[in-house]
């Protein structure tokens, strides 16, 4: 009997409300709240700011709520939200170099100027389930640190090798206007610039494992972190009619200098490397994998070979935005009746030649 | 480290085995070490288990220690040559709390000492196990990453590619440029990665009297050095192979000949150099020693 496809209209209304139901769960437990999210699951709405690219606490709580947690999907609200938004201009560049550390670790140097700042980490703890955390408790008020006799600054590692020239220069800023890949398709070869802001918006997973793979062989940068930071930096902003940078607010952010092998030929000195890794909010795994696929990426401009995926910036870039992959893997879900009925006909018609033609072979043998 | 840095668990331990792993889990890596101490410097795959600690991290060494480690033992543990480093410390308390056993950082009282990047400056004697976390197993791993591929040149002896990278650094910086990790043939036969010790310490795993095993937990292989077995670092007759020298000695205890640690003291480039064994330039300085305490 012939099925009536037609009349999705109430099913996806129906869809809709179910959907509503089940993120919502069982109505006997205490319905999450978005601030609930933002102070107690911080890092998945970091990753959701980072991915987003809307520096958003709350809104990036919401959308984590009516996602049922999904991470890309909460992703997908954020950036819906952030299209509408109007532009109004560029900030100053931030300065880390002032930020105001609450984590700040160095891998080159046991100690160095501001200190090993170790702050809210797992690094070291055990991964052992702690049931207590089950039922609801108060937690131990953290420890205060002495302050240093060098609080307050904290120089970047890499400027204090580039002192010596131990390490390239970072470019210097040239005054040209910076590209925005939300504004302007990329042109390949896209410049470091917009490299670098897709990988800062790119899946963290994805980085993460383009990331891995530099270190397995494919694609060697010889990696060391000269140092990992996290903390608040201020945002200010030039209005035209003022003429002087106003504050607007503070930010969080990892940002990660990784100190790479060195090169040098006949005229120039050896000297290290730079891969530059940086996000919103705390996600040094994301920050960390980001600056080594940005140094991975830039092979062809150190004159390495490019042989493997995490230097080629076309499969980099193009596929590294988790919408843009979600939707397309998940799209397999739409509709193709057509097409496929298209593929049925030629591969029916093949069919019937192929047995046709053995047949007639057979046949002759006979 | 803060109070918040290291979470304790509300549970006792007493859920766990001795050394956190089961001991099916250890006698199969007791095997795979049997096996790798019967071929020196072959690497023995093995099943190696999650870890609450994470890849990277240490799990390897983790696992091969919980597998040698009896309640007699005294064990030491050092990251960078130091036993105050953040995971050694982390490691340390893993192994107190789940098997009870003595800790030292004193490296002539311990039997089994785990590291990350370092060899005691004290000589191993009989009966010490060293114990190295590993990252990257396969030597040949950053001039042919398939797997597929570097154990046919194991098994071939087939290690012209590492002469040639070595030959090509030669040609473009004047010197071998491999400073840690720096590939060894072990026992006449198998070139391994003695881990990224710098290659400074590569002398000390020639003819010691320590068993040397090395556990590497993400990519699921464990090697060994027996005591007493030969272990050439690769050269050339006209590029001998050569190690770090630094101008000066440790800035606390005085002592040269050692590897020592670049301190950055301000960001006007003052710096310091002491020794990276802190368990030797303790023991220097209880004995009278004393550096010039200058900066550079």
């Amino acid at each position: 009997m012939y099925v009536a496809v037609k009349g999705g209209e109430a099913a996806i209304d129906n869809a809709h409300r179910l959907l509503a139901e089940t993120r919502r769960g069982d109505p006997a437990v205490p319905e999450l709240t978005v601030a609930q999210i933002r102070e107690q699951m911080t890092l998945l709405v970091d990753r959701v700011m980072a991915e987003g690219s809307l520096y958003d606490p709350d809104l990036a709580a919401l959308a984590l709520k009516q996602a049922r947690g999904d991470v890309v999907e909460a992703v997908f609200l954020v950036r819906a939200f952030r299209t509408t938004l109007p532009r109004f201009g560029a900030s100053k560049p931030v300065d880390t170099g002032a930020m105001a550390v609450a984590r700040r670790v160095s891998a080159t140097f046991k100690d160095l100027p501001g200190g090993q700042v170790l702050g809210p980490t797992f690094d070291y703890t055990h991964r052992l389930i702690d049931f207590a955390l089950a039922a609801a408790g108060t937690v131990e008020p953290a420890a205060e640190a002495e302050p240093r006799d060098d609080a307050g600054t904290c120089p970047r590692v890499t400027d204090l090798l580039a002192q010596d020239g131990l390490i390239e220069p970072s470019p210097p800023d040239d005054g040209a206007p910076v590209g925005d890949l939300t504004r302007e398709p990329v042109d390949y070869p896209a410049d470091r610039a917009l490299r670098l802001q897709a990988l800062a918006r790119g899946d963290e997973g994805f980085v993460l494992g383009l990331g891995y793979s530099t270190q397995r062989g494919y694609g060697r940068t010889h990696p060391f972190v000269g140092e990992v930071r996290v903390g608040d930096v201020a945002v200010e902003f030039v209005p035209e009619e003022l003429g002087f940078p106003v504050p607007l607010g503070r930010i969080r952010l990892t940002e990660c200098q990784m100190v790479n092998q060195f090169t040098g030929s006949g005229t120039t000195p050896p000297q290290f490397t730079r891969g530059y890794g940086l996000t919103f909010g705390q996600s040094e795994r994301k920050a960390m994998a980001m600056a080594l696929v940005d140094r991975a990426l830039r092979a062809a401009e150190l004159g390495e070979p490019v042989t493997s995926p995490a230097q080629d910036q076309e499969f980099v870039l193009a596929h590294c935005d988790s919408l843009q992959a979600t939707g397309f893997v998940e799209h397999l879900k739409l509709p193709h009746y057509v097409d496929f009925q298209a593929e049925l006909e030629l591969v029916r018609r093949l069919r019937a030649e192929f047995f046709r033609d053995s047949d007639s072979v057979q046949e002759a043998a006979e | 480290m803060s109070a918040t840095a290291m979470i304790e668990p509300s549970r006792s331990e007493a859920g766990y085995n001795f050394a956190y792993l089961d001991e099916g889990t250890k006698r199969m890596i007791r095997r795979a070490i049997l096996k790798a101490i019967a071929v020196p410097g072959y690497q023995v795959p093995f099943a190696s288990r999650e870890m609450p600690m994470p890849y990277g991290w240490g799990t390897g060494g983790v696992q091969v220690t919980a597998a040698v480690l009896g309640r007699a033992d005294v064990l030491k543990v050092i990251d960078q040559g130091a036993d105050d480093t953040t995971n050694a410390v982390s490691i340390r308390r893993f192994f107190a709390r789940t098997s009870g056993v003595a800790t030292t950082t004193r490296t002539t009282e311990a039997t089994i000492i785990q590291t990350r990047h370092r060899i005691p400056e004290t000589p191993l004697r009989e009966g010490q196990v060293l114990v190295y976390q590993v990252p990257i197993p396969e030597p040949l791993r950053f001039l042919e990453p398939r797997e597929t591929e570097t154990r046919q040149l194991h098994a071939l002896r087939e290690y012209g590619a590492m002469h040639v990278k070595l030959y090509e650094d030669i040609s473009r910086h004047g010197h071998i440029a491999t400073t840690y990790a720096y590939p060894v043939e072990v026992a006449g036969r198998y070139v391994m990665d003695p881990s990224p010790t710098p290659k400074f310490d590569n002398p000390k795993m020639d003819d010691c009297p320590a068993l040397q095993l090395f556990g590497a937990g993400r990519e699921r292989r464990i090697y060994a050095v027996p005591p007493y077995t030969s272990v050439r670092s690769l050269d050339f007759e006209d590029h001998p192979f050569r190690v770090q020298q630094f101008d000066q000695p440790c800035a606390l205890c005085g002592a040269e000949g050692v590897y020592l640690d670049e301190m950055l003291l301000d960001d006007a480039g003052r710096r310091m150099f002491v020794c990276s064994d802190t368990d030797h330039c303790e023991g220097r300085r209880a004995d009278g020693h004393v550096g010039t305490g200058d900066a550079v």
